[in-house]
């Protein structure tokens, strides 16, 4: 047999070497594929290819690799189980850029299932390892560094603190002023999602100089990009005073407010969100934000939106409205209660219901002023057929119920306070004639509208414990009525006068 | 005397009479005691009861004193009790006039003050409807972009499909399908037809590298045309003597020509030989028959607290009564026993002895 001959054999097992580990990635590539691939046994064939003296294959096997991690936590655990992790570290010091890609895509992959899978990652050393990627040249490697780090950084505050002091924040902070979009993107990301746990993550983002970078970010016109910068923001923003003053001081406040009318819907959903996370601080933010024009822009937006987009705007009006009645009356003029009282008819959803009748409860329970705006867009019945309705979730009933008695106990607008005579069980049933019993004994026209309105009889009707406060409450509106007047609104009136009729002897 | 007489005279009547009077005072007697003893009770009794009176009397009237006294003693605190609540309530009520003054002009002053709220309001109204203006007008730009993009694209689509079906055209002699000859004029695709070049098929090259899917998008930059050179600069030019010299030099072997023609073979047969030579295996060799047999250490060789130097610095039994039976002598023990016999005869011996056929020639040699 000739020399050539034996090389053959080499040349072709090297060939089917790489048909078979390009196969194999592509295959991976597609979901339905990866359940045969496993029970095929691909993972003990591709753990050796990841040692294989051609570079392509080793490239190729780890992108194999990453995804069939990618599919499910148990391809996954599988990946840790088989010790490929450590040999993948090692190598994304040692290799080329190409893989170094494949590797960190593979870290990604494990690190994105649960936090002992993120664990194991970082217990083989890969943070170090994918910080040092993160100083490389190329940027297709520092976004796959970027991009591991934060799918591990997002599972808990100790790996993302593992993270922090891997030294990862100003790289990625560096990585934001690239001039690649994806790679901004993604570094954003992985910012966001190591502020996310605790004052602390944040304060080190912050310590970075991340919000300005970040601040400038935001009239970028990639969708994607602006999603990621608002979320980081309002990560940073909501865990303290401080961290919101500090993101506010980037003079983010009319910029901001445009993008609330972004096409891409989760544009529109981060920047509420980071609204609301500022504005739920202190009165003095949400006066900042009111005083840009913030509350009409969200009632906007608000009513551009549908379904969970609308639930940060919703929250930032109620988180407004609750710091000060001053606030309050501001929503009011921006005509945020029409708009909520929209979102409350038009969701179906209960906990967006929920929202808007917190939101409702906290803008009415300042003054009278105030719930009567909230009881003239016809919130009130609305509110009470929340907490009726039978299919309502108990966080519905208890938000809804309480937004009702705030209302109700400052609410002197007795118009809109008729309808819930009729059907408003006795616990709420308690609050409206408590406020009828309040303006009725000062007021002559109501009381007058209060007879021919058929409010005077519903309150005969009243079963009220003697002794309870309904029953002093039904005493009260009774003491302002003639006592004949009385009488003849309680039940059973005709057959006291027919009893009469009956015992009457006529005289002569 | 004579009274003497009378006396004797009347004996009989006085004792008679003082026998009466006698048995009419035994005879009374019971009487008088009860008589005597009701007048003392009597007595008694109303005099006990006259001096308890006056104990009751005495007593009342210490009692009255004294209570008269506390009462007023009480009395005198509660009106200086009822007098402070009265003053306070009235003090109160005063302040409270005050504070209420206060507060209302403080509030009204510098914290609600109705008319800055109002201005405030509506101001904010105002400033509200500005941001809606300004925001509608951005979603209006936004959606202009958006839609001169959408128009573009589809411009550009629509050019495309008319490059593709350009065939379509109608020539001088054959009418296309679209344009009719029963209609007076084309249709407008006709002419659309007729403002685009046809597509030209460009040629598939075969791709080098057919399937990378990590490289694919980093490619390294193509290497640009160098610039042209300059013109060749005229002179100064090198000493004639020295360019005879070189025109005239004798013949020069290449280097090709002086070396052995297969000179390149034999070195890389000496390279390939050398490296099979030393060719190194990291990996442990594991015997397949007995795959999963554990290496097990020398028993002499080690022990609970480390390494024993067994054969290198123990050559022999150093309790020699320690086994009844004498034990089989190891490798190193023989031969250092030979040695040992053959050193006597004077000559200086200074061998490693870490083989046996070396010790045996040895052996021969001294013989």
């Amino acid at each position: 047999m000739s020399q050539r001959q034996v090389l053959q054999v080499f040349e072709q097992y090297q060939k089917a070497r790489t048909q078979f580990v390009q196969t194999v990635a592509e295959l991976a590539s597609r979901p339905q594929n990866i359940e045969t691939l496993q029970n095929a046994g691909v993972m003990s064939l591709l753990r050796p290819l990841l040692l294989d003296i051609v570079p392509t294959i080793q490239q190729t096997a780890a992108l194999a690799l990453g995804r069939l991690a990618n599919y499910n936590d148990d391809l996954a655990e599988a990946v840790v189980k088989g010790d490929i992790l450590p040999q993948l570290v090692y190598s994304l010091a040692e290799q080329n850029r190409f893989y170094k890609k494949a590797a960190a895509f593979v870290l990604r992959a494990v690190a994105k299932h649960s936090p002992q899978l993120a664990q194991s990652v970082v217990d083989c050393g890969a943070l170090d390892a994918l910080v040092i990627c993160l100083e490389e040249f190329d940027p297709g490697v520092k976004e796959a560094a970027a991009w591991a780090l934060g799918y591990i950084a997002r599972h808990n505050a100790e790996l993302a603190q593992a993270v922090v002091d891997a030294g990862a924040v100003p790289l990625l902070v560096l990585c934001i002023q690239e001039p690649e979009l994806s790679l901004k993107r993604i570094a954003a990301s992985a910012l966001s999602d190591i502020c996310k746990h605790s004052p602390e993550l944040a304060q080190t983002v912050v310590d970075a100089g991340a919000i300005a970078h970040l601040a400038q970010m935001i009239l970028n016109p990639d969708a994607k990009l602006k999603r990621q910068v608002f979320s980081a923001l309002s990560q940073i923003s909501k865990h303290s005073v401080d961290l919101a003053e500090m993101v506010v001081e980037a003079e983010i406040f009319p910029a901001v407010l445009t993008c609330l009318k972004d096409p891409d819907e989760y544009v529109k959903k981060n920047v509420a969100t980071l609204i609301r996370e500022i504005a739920k601080h202190t009165p003095e933010l949400a006066q900042l934000i009111v005083n840009a024009g913030g509350v009409a822009a969200v009632v906007d937006y608000i009513g551009d939106s549908k379904g969970n987009v609308r639930l940060p705007g919703i929250m930032m009006l109620g988180y407004v409205a609750a710091h000060s009645e001053n606030l309050a009356m501001a929503v009011i003029v921006s005509k945020g209660v029409v708009q909520l009282a929209i979102a409350l008819s038009e969701e179906p959803e209960d906990h967006l219901q929920a929202a808007v009748a917190w939101a409702l409860g906290q803008i009415g329970r300042h003054t009278p002023e105030h719930s009567k705006a909230v009881a003239v867009a016809n919130v009130l019945p609305k509110l009470l057929n929340c907490y009726l309705r039978a299919d309502a979730t108990e966080d519905l009933q208890t938000k809804s119920k309480r937004s009702l008695k705030n209302n109700l106990q400052k609410c002197v607008h007795l118009p809109a306070l008729e309808p819930l005579l009729h059907d408003a069980p006795p616990n709420i049933l308690k609050h409206v004639v408590g406020q009828f019993s309040k303006v009725l004994p000062h007021d002559s026209k109501a009381r007058r509208f209060f007879v021919t309105s058929g409010g005077l009889k519903k309150i005969q009707e009243i079963k009220a414990e003697p002794g309870s406060a309904l029953a002093e409450y039904v005493n009260t509106i009774n003491n302002c009525y003639p006592e004949e007047i009385v009488k003849y609104y309680s039940p059973g009136y005709s057959d006291a006068l027919l009893e009469r009729v009956e015992n009457f002897a006529p005289k002569s | 005397m004579a009274a003497m007489v009378r006396l004797h005279r009347q004996t009989d009547q006085i004792v008679e009479e003082s026998y009466q009077r006698k048995n009419e005072a035994e005879n009374q007697r019971d009487k008088e005691f009860v008589a005597a003893l009701k007048v003392q009770a009597w007595f008694r009794g109303s005099r006990t009861r006259s001096y308890i009176t006056h104990l009751n009397s005495s007593a009342n009237i210490i009692q009255k004193r004294w209570r008269g006294y506390l009462g007023r003693r009480h009395f005198r605190v509660l009106v200086k009790n009822s007098v402070l609540i009265m003053k306070l309530n009235h003090y109160n009520e005063k302040a409270t006039k005050i504070q209420k003054m206060w507060r209302g002009y403080y509030i009204r002053k510098y914290v609600f003050n109705y008319h800055s709220r109002k201005r405030y309001l509506e101001a904010l109204q105002i400033k509200n409807e500005i941001v809606r203006s300004e925001l509608e007008e951005y979603a209006e730009q936004q959606e202009q972009i958006a839609y001169r993009k959408r128009e573009a694209q589809e411009a550009k689509k629509r050019e495309y499909q008319a490059r593709k079906y350009h065939f379509l055209i109608s020539t001088e002699v054959i009418p296309g399908i679209f344009n009719s000859p029963f209609l007076p004029y084309p249709s407008e695709k006709e002419y659309i037809l007729r403002s685009v070049k046809p597509l030209v098929h460009k040629k598939k090259k075969p791709e080098k590298d057919p399937y990378d899917p990590v490289c694919r998008s980093y490619d390294l930059p193509k290497p640009m045309q160098l610039p042209p050179l300059p013109e060749k600069p005229q002179g100064p030019f090198r000493d004639p003597s020295d360019v005879q010299k070189q025109r005239y030099k004798p013949f020069q072997q290449t280097l090709r020509v002086s070396t052995s023609y297969t000179a390149l073979e034999e070195a890389r047969q000496a390279m390939k030989a050398e490296e099979w030579v030393t060719r190194l295996n990291d990996n442990t060799f594991v015997p397949f028959s007995k795959k999963d047999q554990r290496y097990e250490p020398m028993l002499h060789t080690t022990s609970q607290y480390g390494h024993l130097p067994f054969g290198t610095h123990f050559y022999r039994e150093e309790f020699l009564d320690k086994h009844i039976v004498p034990q089989v002598m190891s490798m190193a023990q023989v031969f250092h026993f030979e040695v040992e016999i053959l050193i006597p005869d004077g000559i200086h011996l200074k061998v490693h002895f870490s083989n046996i056929t070396i010790c045996i020639q040895i052996i021969f040699y001294f013989r």
